[in-house]
C-alpha cells in the first residue's frame, strides 16, 4: 500500500480518539505509518456481522412480544452471548438459563436472580422486566 | 501517581505493548522490529476453533508469543501473574504501580468503555499497559487508541476478569530485569528462521502456506456446503481478520515487509530488500482478496466475483508467500 493510497472510508472510528495505524511505502520507498479512519471493505464486514446480529435479535423480540421468550433471551442476544457465555457470566449450570429464556421460568426468577442477570448484560432491574421497552424498541444499526 | 511513561500509538496491541514496555527500560525497537524479532507472522485456517459461531483464521501466531519470544531473545527477565481472586489482581497491580513499575495486562474489550461499540465483541486477548493511579482512577497506554485513556478501578477489574473464550483471568506481566547490552542482530536472525521454518514446515494442514491452500480448497465449498447467506458471514470474517484488530493493514503482511527493510540495514543485507518489496505485494494481493472478498459478500454488480474466483486468488498468495519464505530460510543473514 502506498502512502496517498491510505483510505479514509470513514465508519467506526474517530479521529483523535482511534484510527487505525497503517504501514505504507512512500515515494522512495521506505516505510512510514499513516493513520486510516477506515477502509470500505472491512467496514463492511463489521456491518454485515452487525446486521446479523440485529437480525436475529428482532426475530427474539418478536418472540418475547408473543409470550414465547423472556426479556433475558432478546437482551442476552443483544449482548452478543449465547447460551453457554450467559451461563458462564451468571456461573449457572446451561439447563438452568435455558428455563430462565422462556417466559414461564422468567416470571419465577427472585429479585436477587433479575439482578445477577441485569449486572450481566449491563441493564439494570427495571429495564430488563419492562415489557413496554421492548414493545418500542428499534433494533437496528447506525453508523 | 503516574510513571513517567510514553504512550506510542500502534497498529498491533501486543507489538505495542512490547514496545513501549522495551522503551521505558531504554530499549527502543519499532513495532515492525518487535513484530519480526518475535515471530509473530503466521497463518492458519482453524475450523474447529469457532469466533462469533465461525472458524477462526489468523494471521499471527498465538496471543502471548511474540511478547514472550521477543524479551526471551534478548535475554531480558519477565514475570507473569494470574489470579482467581480479582482484588487481589487488583491489590498487586497497585503495588507494582507503587514501585514506579509500568504493567502490561490482558483484557476482554466487550466491557471497554473507550472502544468503538462496534468493535465491542467477546474478544479477550487485548493487550494494554497500566501506569499509573490517582484516585479510583488508572492511566492505561492501549496501544490502538491514539492517546493515554483512563479507567475506574471497576472498569478495570472488570475488563481483567472478562468471560468467554479464554477469560484473561487477570493476567498481567512486566520487565523485571534487562541486560546492559541486548544483541539484536543474533535475535533478528531466530526471529526471520522461525518464521519462515512456520510457515514452510508445520506438518499440518491448516498451518502456514499449506493452510492459505486449505483455506481456499475450503472457501470453494461454502456456498454450497452452507448456503449464501452463510458462506457471507464466513466471508467477512475472514476479511475482518485480515483488517480489522489492528493489523497494519493486510494481516500484517505490510509490517512484516517493514520489519525485512528494517533488517536490511541492521544486518546489511541487501537481499532483504527485495523480500521487503516482495512481502509488501503479497500484502496488496491480499488487500485486493479483501476488495473482491467484500464485492462478493454484497452482491456487487451481476457476475461479481465467485468463490472459485476468490479460492484462486489465495491460491496465487500461497505461491508468492511460499517463495519468499523459501528465500528467508536459506538466506545468508
Amino acid at each position: 500500500m502506498k502512502f496517498d493510497e491510505v483510505p479514509q472510508d470513514e465508519a467506526f472510528l474517530k479521529e483523535g480518539k482511534i484510527r487505525d495505524v497503517c504501514y505504507v511505502v512512500d515515494k522512495e520507498g521506505h516505510y512510514v505509518r499513516a493513520l486510516s479512519k477506515g477502509w470500505t471493505p472491512k467496514n463492511e464486514a463489521i456491518r454485515l456481522a452487525w446486521h446479523e446480529i440485529h437480525e436475529h435479535a428482532e426475530e427474539t423480540r418478536l418472540k418475547v412480544m408473543a409470550g414465547k421468550l423472556s426479556p433475558i433471551a432478546l437482551y442476552m442476544e443483544l449482548n452478543i452471548m449465547d447460551l453457554p457465555l450467559l451461563a458462564n457470566f451468571m456461573e449457572l449450570p446451561k439447563w438452568r438459563v435455558r428455563r430462565h429464556l422462556r417466559m414461564k421460568g422468567f416470571k419465577r426468577l427472585t429479585n436477587e436472580m433479575l439482578s445477577k442477570y441485569a449486572e450481566a448484560m449491563n441493564i439494570t432491574v427495571a429495564e430488563l422486566v419492562d415489557l413496554e421497552r421492548i414493545r418500542g424498541m428499534v433494533i437496528a444499526h447506525e453508523d | 501517581m503516574k510513571i513517567d511513561f510514553q504512550h506510542n500509538q500502534a497498529a498491533h496491541c501486543e507489538n505495542g505493548v512490547t514496545s513501549n514496555l522495551l522503551q521505558f527500560y531504554g530499549i527502543t525497537l519499532s513495532e515492525p522490529m518487535i513484530f519480526g524479532m518475535g515471530s509473530g507472522y503466521f497463518f492458519s485456517h482453524m475450523p474447529f476453533i469457532k469466533l462469533n459461531g465461525m472458524s477462526v483464521t489468523s494471521f499471527r501466531v498465538w496471543p502471548g508469543w511474540i511478547f514472550k519470544r521477543v524479551t526471551h531473545r534478548l535475554g531480558i527477565h519477565v514475570r507473569r501473574k494470574k489470579y482467581t481472586n480479582p482484588d487481589k489482581a487488583m491489590q498487586e497491580l497497585d503495588e507494582l504501580l507503587a514501585k514506579g513499575q509500568p504493567v502490561g495486562m490482558l483484557v476482554g474489550v466487550f466491557h471497554l468503555p473507550y472502544f468503538p461499540r462496534e468493535y465491542r465483541f467477546h474478544f479477550n486477548a487485548h493487550n494494554i499497559t497500566v501506569f499509573g493511579k490517582e484516585g479510583d482512577r488508572y492511566f492505561v497506554s492501549d496501544p490502538v487508541m491514539e492517546n493515554v485513556e483512563t479507567l475506574s478501578y471497576e472498569e478495570l477489574k472488570k475488563v481483567r476478569f472478562a468471560r468467554g473464550t479464554y477469560p484473561p483471568r487477570g493476567r498481567m506481566y512486566y520487565i523485571d530485569k534487562v541486560p546492559a547490552q541486548p544483541e539484536l542482530r543474533p535475535a533478528i536472525v531466530k526471529g526471520i528462521r522461525k518464521t519462515a521454518s512456520d510457515m514452510l514446515t508445520i506438518p499440518l494442514p491448516m498451518f502456514g502456506i499449506d493452510g492459505i491452500r486449505y483455506l481456499a480448497k475450503n472457501l470453494r465449498k461454502w456456498p454450497v456446503k452452507m448456503g449464501a447467506k452463510l458462506a457471507a458471514l464466513n466471508l467477512a470474517q475472514v476479511i475482518r481478520m485480515l483488517e480489522e484488530i489492528g493489523t497494519g493493514g493486510a494481516g500484517f503482511r505490510f509490517i512484516y515487509a517493514a520489519f525485512l527493510q528494517e533488517c536490511a540495514e541492521i544486518l546489511n543485507q541487501p537481499l532483504l530488500n527485495e523480500a521487503s518489496v516482495e512481502m509488501t505485494a503479497i500484502g496488496d494481493a491480499w488487500r485486493n482478496f479483501a476488495w473482491q472478498a467484500a464485492r462478493c459478500f454484497k452482491n456487487r454488480d451481476n457476475g461479481a466475483i465467485t468463490y472459485d474466483q476468490l479460492a484462486d486468488l489465495l491460491m496465487d498468495i500461497a505461491d508468492q508467500e511460499q517463495k519468499v519464505f523459501s528465500k528467508l530460510r536459506t538466506m545468508e543473514l
